[in-house]
């Protein structure tokens, strides 16, 4: 048993820190955390990133990836989180291409694993719709084949940044007849295609990212369908097990219960600090101690990975904490800003609301709702812990 | 990065549980809960015999020189199994304390009785006012000549019934509540002015009220006056071990709670088989979990001295208390009217779990020394 780091891992530490120091800086975040430029933001962080190779760290070396142990994925990810850096957008990055390496054809390889590296595409997922949410498998968007194309009909929702993406995937259903798992099949989708429109969706965070998407006689080459046709259903699953292991964030919420608590010692209610009240003091170590608990579960599942271990079913239990954590804290950072959690910046700078931090806490509050929603809400997540961990 | 244990640890863990699956299903327990001081002395010279005595002394003494992580895999297992015998109080607190501080006559005189399962020994710090603050203590030593007197009142003191010796802390100099001033010392359970009243605890494990009237010590252990600093780091590694002990017994319990559900039928069907119950399983299958992470990440922090190591046990200690609680309570829940019974080993996990979170300070005394940890300085960043 031992979590130490050797000399090569401080070497490493303090090479990742250098290139944060340098690569994350104060102009980067700006574009970044503004809506209007945030594509531009995305971008160049992500730029950046493959010009040092670390835009796919996760990749196979002979796709562009890196071949950093359990230990160097923990350093990098900790010291990006502690410098307040995003991770990089899992659409493309995470999602689609983790697919695509397992099980794309070599020609889908060449095609589209260079262009996610180097940000000349943006992905965005095509799951739900709007009859299929927990119950993904009843989706029913329709793909039909028709000489060497399939036709598509149907719509998709809650669409991450479609209106940026160039390039969706999607599970579409190609059988109806057998077991509603049966028929799925995952196709990539080029956004340009005639007959592909986005409607935004507003949502109560005040920001657009999600979007529906709708599919109006969409012509795809069978050329862009991964693996074989009605496998689509395995192929997402093995996705969903990764995606769910990196919506915990644990590393984020650490940075973010920093920042609560360096805000908290700020606030003086009745002439003392928000962090000698007892109560709010209870609120915020309860938090931190969970996320110290966190963190190892995290640790040891990324450890028994490197060991040739699948990532288990016990990712659903990392999402579930993951998601309550990130938005406890949350719900903590709105209740540091008081009265001015109910106000509306708009147009103003913070100096003129008379608070710096107030927006993005409420902001990050309500989209912080989202989390325990999507990735599998939390009460699936439980009902696959149920049946695959616990046997029920 | 490894959390997997060495091949000499493995091997203790699976004797230990194979002791456990030989010696205490619930009806051997029952029986050896009700024999004298609430062990059984022959498992006790088993103990000896496999070596588990040995194990955190330090190998010049005839011991294993073992660290963190053995203690973590020894009291685990006992927790999973309930097993009575007192580990803590002899080996993790008394042997402690005398390894830590004791002279070498005296550690060659008795550190090779305790390996050999010769000794039973008590560790006396609690009085009847001090709640959890250790440091609060009236019990006083006089000097007389070249030997400490003792007078005064020790209370819960584990194993004080059959203790053949004890280490007590007692109050050389200053205030009620000074942390100077404070000193341990070996004194002998047959001593004149020393009276037992001896009780259970509602595990089945024996304690006791010592008092001493003008007791004589047999030696002082470590320096006169600053007991509490050769007890503290005693004590935090007696925390780590009782939080492992406690991570067995929700193991137990979780697994029970389990198994009693898939077979359980109501209404014609498995009870496992309801959502409501399903999701209140998954969630004491996390709570489990979160001490599982935070135990490894206080033993391996414990191990390499690690500047976390405090924040970590502090944040163990407090989980612990929390999730045995929800957990001690989920599992008399799910297994209804017969979680209630003492014809079920249910309660009887449940009640090990409380004993454990009071140990030393419960979750709320230790989250109020992790908030100060943590938070400072609010006031003066404040001010």
């Amino acid at each position: 048993m031992d979590t130490r780091l050797n000399e090569d891992d401080l070497a490493f530490q303090t090479e990742v820190r250098q290139f944060l120091s340098e690569a994350w800086d104060k102009d980067l975040a700006a574009t970044y955390g503004n809506i209007a430029t945030m594509k531009e933001g995305v971008e160049e962080w992500q730029t950046r990133l493959f010009h040092k190779g670390w835009v796919a760290p996760h990749w196979p070396v002979e796709y562009g990836g890196t071949d950093w142990n359990v230990t160097q994925s923990f350093i990098y990810n900790s010291e990006r989180a502690a410098a307040g850096a995003p991770e990089v957008l899992p659409f493309g990055v995470t999602m689609v291409a983790s697919v695509i390496i397992a099980y794309g054809n070599d020609e889908q390889k060449k095609k589209f694993l260079p262009r996610i590296l180097n940000s000349e595409d943006w992905w965005c997922q095509g799951y739900s719709e709007p009859g299929a949410g927990s119950d993904l498998a009843s989706l029913k968007m329709r793909a039909e084949l028709d000489g060497e194309d399939y036709v598509l009909n149907g719509s998709k929702i809650w669409t991450s940044y479609a209106q940026y993406a160039n390039w969706i995937f999607c599970l579409v259903r190609t059988d109806s007849s057998g077991r509603k798992q049966e028929g799925i099949t995952f196709l990539l989708i080029d956004m340009n295609s005639p007959g592909v429109t986005v409607r935004p969706i507003n949502t109560i965070d005040g920001f657009h990212h999600l979007n529906e998407v709708f599919f109006d006689n969409v012509r795809v080459p069978v050329e862009n369908r991964i693996g074989e046709e009605g496998k689509g259903w395995t192929y997402a699953k093995s996705l969903l097990v990764h995606e769910r292991l990196n919506i915990a964030e644990v590393a984020s919420s650490k940075r973010a219960l920093t920042v609560v608590r360096e805000e908290a010692r700020a606030e003086i209610n009745g002439g003392k600090s928000l962090l000698d009240d007892p109560i709010f003091a209870k609120r915020l170590t309860d938090i931190e101690i969970e996320l110290m608990a966190l963190e190892f579960t995290e640790l040891r599942a990324l450890a028994s990975i490197s060991e040739g271990n699948p990532p288990g079913p016990e990712s659903s239990l990392l999402k579930i904490q993951g998601t309550e954590l990130q938005q406890a804290i949350q719900e903590l950072r709105m209740d540091v800003a008081a009265y001015y959690s109910g106000t509306l910046q708009g147009e103003l700078t913070p100096a003129g609301l008379g608070h710096n931090f107030a927006d993005s806490a409420q902001k990050l509050y309500f989209r912080g709702r989202a989390s325990s929603i999507y990735g599998g809400s939390n009460e699936i997540q439980k009902n696959i812990t149920a049946k695959y961990v616990l046997g029920l | 990065m490894n959390f997997n244990l060495s091949e000499e640890q493995v091997l203790i863990r699976d004797s230990i549980a194979r002791f456990v699956a030989e010696n205490y299903a619930f009806d051997q327990r029952n029986v050896v809960v009700e024999m004298k001081h609430g062990f059984n002395a022959e498992h006790w010279q088993q103990f000896a015999e496999l070596g588990w005595l040995s194990i955190p002394f330090a190998e010049e003494h005839g011991g294993f020189g073992g660290g963190p992580v053995d203690t973590m895999v020894i009291m685990q297992e006992f927790g999973r199994g309930l097993v009575a015998e007192p580990y803590l109080a002899t080996v993790m607190l008394f042997g402690a304390l005398l390894q830590a501080g004791g002279s070498e006559q005296l550690k060659g005189d008795y550190i090779p009785q305790i390996i050999d399962g010769q000794l039973q020994g008590a560790f006396a710090y609690l009085e009847r006012q001090s709640r959890y603050e250790m440091t609060d203590v009236v019990t006083r030593a006089d000097k007389d000549g070249e030997q400490w007197i003792l007078n005064g009142e020790k209370t819960v003191v584990l194993n004080g019934g059959a203790a053949e010796k004890l280490i007590v802390l007692a109050r050389s100099a200053g205030q009620q509540s000074d942390e100077d001033g404070l000193s341990l010392f070996l004194v002998d359970g047959s001593s004149s002015g020393l009276q037992r009243t001896v009780y259970r605890m509602t595990d089945g494990q024996e304690a006791a009220t010592l008092s001493f009237k003008d007791v004589r010590a047999e030696a002082v252990i470590g320096t006169v006056g600053d007991g509490f600093g050769l007890m503290s780091p005693i004590v935090d590694a007696a925390r780590l071990a009782i939080c492992a002990n406690a991570l067995g017994v929700m193991e137990a319990l979780n697994e029970k709670t389990l198994e009693y559900c898939k077979t359980r039928e109501q209404f014609g069907v498995a009870i496992g088989s309801f959502q409501a119950l399903q999701h209140r399983m998954v969630d004491m299958f996390g709570a489990c979990e979160n001490v599982k992470s935070l135990m490894l990440r206080a033993v391996c922090a414990a191990q390499d001295d690690d500047a976390d190591a405090r924040r970590s046990l502090l944040a163990l200690k407090v989980m612990t208390g929390r999730a045995g609680r929800m957990i001690g309570g989920e599992a008399i829940q799910l297994h209804g009217g017969m979680g209630m019974t003492d014809e079920l080993s249910i309660g009887f996990f449940v009640k090990r779990l409380m004993i454990i979170n009071s140990l030393f300070g419960d979750a709320d005394y230790h989250q109020q020394l992790f908030a100060a940890l943590v938070n400072i300085p609010a006031s003066s960043a404040a001010a």
